[in-house]
């Protein structure tokens, strides 16, 4: 472990959390290991409500139903005793001027975090350019999901301790997922080998690119893997089929036994959830002991505690008395 | 004396897309040029030291919105003149895109009166293909041709329907008017204004591929070649576009084509970081896009560089880059842009250049202008070729005070620009 490794004197001074894809691999080193140590501290002190967010106020800007990560945001800024305001508009996402406009307007408010989940890429970016409040990125469009990736990333880390050359499967719908988009970006830059498996369909263009390999065939992307990262798969999006049909999908890149057998003995599989059990995964593979599938969500209100704590250091909110 | 007004333009390099003459001076008297030889010898006249700066032929826009009637909230044919005069245009057309879509004889009634009124360069309209620019019934072209419009076209938006194309191509062609074609195959690409590709993957975005461009160009140029119909294709972007007419050119095909600076200086990495001010249609492409249309503008498969000026205000632009409009302000860079990009970088001469934004515009469109010489308007633009200026769009006369060249350092200052014999001075 070197120096970043630990955490230690690495600068980490940005006021915004917008996507995983421009951090560096010292950076995202930083944020796992400051995770590591709020979930030390909710394991071992229930109920302790520590004061770094004292006075300060964290809002946030749904556009798109979530309850899942909705919850561990505001869970977190509670632990850490910020106070909590939450906008979710349930309506659908309305023209030009909405986001620019309800983003200022919580940010003169006081709000010293937007966190916002947004159906447009570079939403999040877009908002940024003119809130004083930090703004975390709660998942844009078809870009990124930063902070639900570190949860994965935290996952693995404590399951292997290291990325360096780690193999990492990730197999499924890849165009559509930006939890897996965003850990692409930052399982790369932390040197791991990242391997994609999907129909084709459902591969962003290029993506090769960053250095990630394709395979059309699951069980080639499996061999040797360390990891695999099992997606959620879905027939249509907005009335145009991607694929055939989940029986040909099932038949092609369902994680079971015999596919699993090509990685290493030491294979931890994910899964984002909600699974479409015998789909995506085997069931025998999902009720397995020792599978990792459950462990990831203890981790998600940990990240999001490092999200504002480090955010907040770096100079979040401003306008608040 | 007293009623003519004379300016002597002393010691400039004339550039025409022929020739090259250096150290000479031109005499203007009202609006018309009488003199061009070397040392003109009168007094009392006003007199332009242009030792050392280019003297070109007016610049002629194939390619612009000046978003009246409807939009002059973005441009008017006032501050689109300005901007024209700015960039070195002595003529500008108007695309169809506006509001009425200009698409029956009131419409271009009331462009041509307006234009001539209030705009400082010559205005002339393009009038729509089809009706509302739906893609679907046929307008009344010949009632448009009597009104003063100078060409027909759709602006960007292409016909999708194949048999609707055909037959509104067959309509067209009868009038002898320059048909012009945006180049996009819409269930492909809706104007997304990201090439389909890694930046596209990069940024989350649904890209436009470049096989929605080249598809559209070579479905016009087999209908033009059967039907034996002229065309013109606009802002060309891609390799495998400019493959597919420089071939067609070569079998005989009647079509010219036409490209814009943007897709020869600028890659698609520019939108990088959401940059809504590059975002236009067709996408920026990729550097292998970009030379290939530097190839075409020098072999001559690419006619026309148009300026593809497309104002929008800022509101339209600082949003999320997926609902942004495409387009820049184009028509004050324009100049600048190719001269450095294509004359300085050596790909082509000035005459070249002279040739793709002033003569060949005129010569398609039939305007009878871009001459130079005793006795024609003094329509000219008057250029430092060597000084370095920083772009900075906030000082832009059009209405759209934004584009992705601000900041840049260019070469190509305007100076002077005569429109008609009327003196422009331009300080930037």
């Amino acid at each position: 472990m070197n120096q970043e490794q630990r955490g230690e004197p690495v600068n980490y001074n940005k006021k915004h959390f917008l996507d995983l894809k421009s951090l560096s691999a010292s950076d995202i080193h930083y944020l796992l290991n400051s995770a590591q140590k709020m979930k030390y501290v909710l394991e071992n002190s229930k109920g302790y409500v520590a004061p770094h967010l004292k006075g300060k106020t964290v809002a946030t800007l749904f556009h798109e139903e979530s309850s899942r990560s909705r919850l561990s945001y505001e869970l977190a800024a509670q632990n850490l005793s910020a106070k909590v305001i939450n906008i979710t508009t349930a309506r659908e996402f309305n023209q030009k001027k909405s986001l620019k406009e309800v983003g200022t307007y919580v940010d003169k408010m006081g709000a010293d975090f937007i966190v916002i989940r947004h159906p447009i890429s570079g939403g999040p970016h877009h908002l940024a350019k003119y809130v004083k409040a930090s703004v975390i990125n709660a998942g844009d469009g078809l870009n990124e999901n930063p902070s639900e990736a570190l949860v994965d990333l935290l996952t693995i880390l404590e399951q292997k301790n290291s990325f360096t050359g780690l193999k990492v499967a990730i197999i499924g719908d890849i165009m559509y997922n930006r939890v897996a988009k965003s850990s692409i970006w930052a399982l790369i830059k932390l040197g791991a080998k990242v391997s994609l498996a999907g129909p084709t369909t459902l591969i962003p263009r290029d993506i090769e690119k960053t250095g990630a390999t394709i395979h059309h065939s699951a069980t080639e992307a499996i061999i040797d893997a360390d990891v695999v990262l099992c997606l959620k798969v879905q027939e249509d999006r907005r009335g145009i089929a991607l694929i055939p049909s989940l029986n040909e999908y099932k038949k092609l890149y369902k994680i079971n036994k015999t596919r699993l057998s090509y990685a290493k003995d030491d294979v931890i599989v994910m899964h984002p959830g909600p699974i479409n059990r015998g789909i995506e995964i085997s069931s025998s593979i999902i009720d397995k002991e020792g599978s990792v599938l459950d462990k990831q969500q203890g981790s998600g209100i940990a990240v999001r505690m490092a999200l504002f704590h480090l955010h907040c250091r770096s100079g979040g909110g401003s306008l608040h008395v | 004396m007293s009623s003519t007004n004379l300016t002597l333009i002393r010691k400039g390099t004339i550039i025409t897309h022929d020739k090259t003459i250096h150290n000479m001076d031109i005499l203007i008297e009202n609006e018309k040029i009488i003199d061009v030889d070397t040392n003109i010898d009168i007094d009392q006249c006003d007199v332009i030291e242009a030792e050392g700066l280019y003297v070109i032929p007016g610049l002629i826009d194939m390619h612009c919105e000046l978003c009246e009637p409807g939009y002059d909230y973005r441009e008017s044919f006032e501050t689109g003149g300005q901007a024209a005069i700015a960039g070195g245009f002595t003529a500008l057309t108007c695309n169809p895109m506006t509001n009425p879509i200009i698409d029956n004889k009131t419409v271009v009634e009331y462009v041509v009166n307006k234009g001539h009124n209030v705009s400082p360069v010559a205005i002339y309209p393009y009038g729509a293909l089809t009706k509302g620019n739906q893609g679907e019934d046929m307008t009344e072209i010949g009632g448009m041709q009597l009104r003063g419009i100078v060409a027909v076209s759709d602006g960007d938006i292409s016909i999708q329907d194949s048999k609707t194309l055909k037959r509104v191509l067959q309509y067209a062609s009868m009038f002898e008017l320059p048909i012009i074609l945006h180049c996009e195959d819409h269930s492909l690409s809706k104007g997304y204004g990201v090439n389909d590709g890694y930046i596209a993957t990069q940024l989350g975005l649904e890209g436009s591929m470049a096989a929605s461009e080249s598809l559209m160009v070579a479905k016009y140029i087999a209908i033009a070649e059967e039907l034996r119909i002229r065309i013109h294709l606009a802002h060309i972007s891609t390799k495998e576009s400019v493959e597919l007419i420089r071939a067609a050119k070569r079998r005989g095909v009647r079509m010219t084509s036409e490209t814009s600076p943007q897709y020869f200086s600028l890659t698609e990495d520019t939108i990088d970081g959401y940059n809504t001010f590059a975002k236009v249609n067709p996408p920026l492409r990729k550097e292998d896009d970009m030379k290939a249309i530097i190839k075409g503008l020098q072999d001559g498969t690419i006619d026309v560089i148009s300026s593809d000026h497309q104002p929008h205000n800022i509101d339209s632009k600082a949003i999320e880059f997926s609902l942004a409009s495409n387009g820049m302000s184009a028509l004050e860079t324009a100049l600048s842009v190719s001269y450095t990009y294509l004359v300085k970088s050596g790909y082509l001469t000035m005459e070249q250049l002279v040739d793709k934004m002033s003569h060949k515009p005129s010569h398609i469109l039939s305007l009878n202008k871009s001459f130079f010489g005793v006795g024609h308007l003094a329509d000219l633009a008057i250029f430092d070729p060597e000084s370095d200026y920083v772009v900075d769009a906030r000082n832009f006369k059009s209405k759209a005070k934004h584009s992705p060249y601000h900041g840049m350092t260019l070469k190509g200052l305007m100076k002077y620009t005569f429109v008609e014999g009327k003196k422009y001075t331009l300080n930037i």
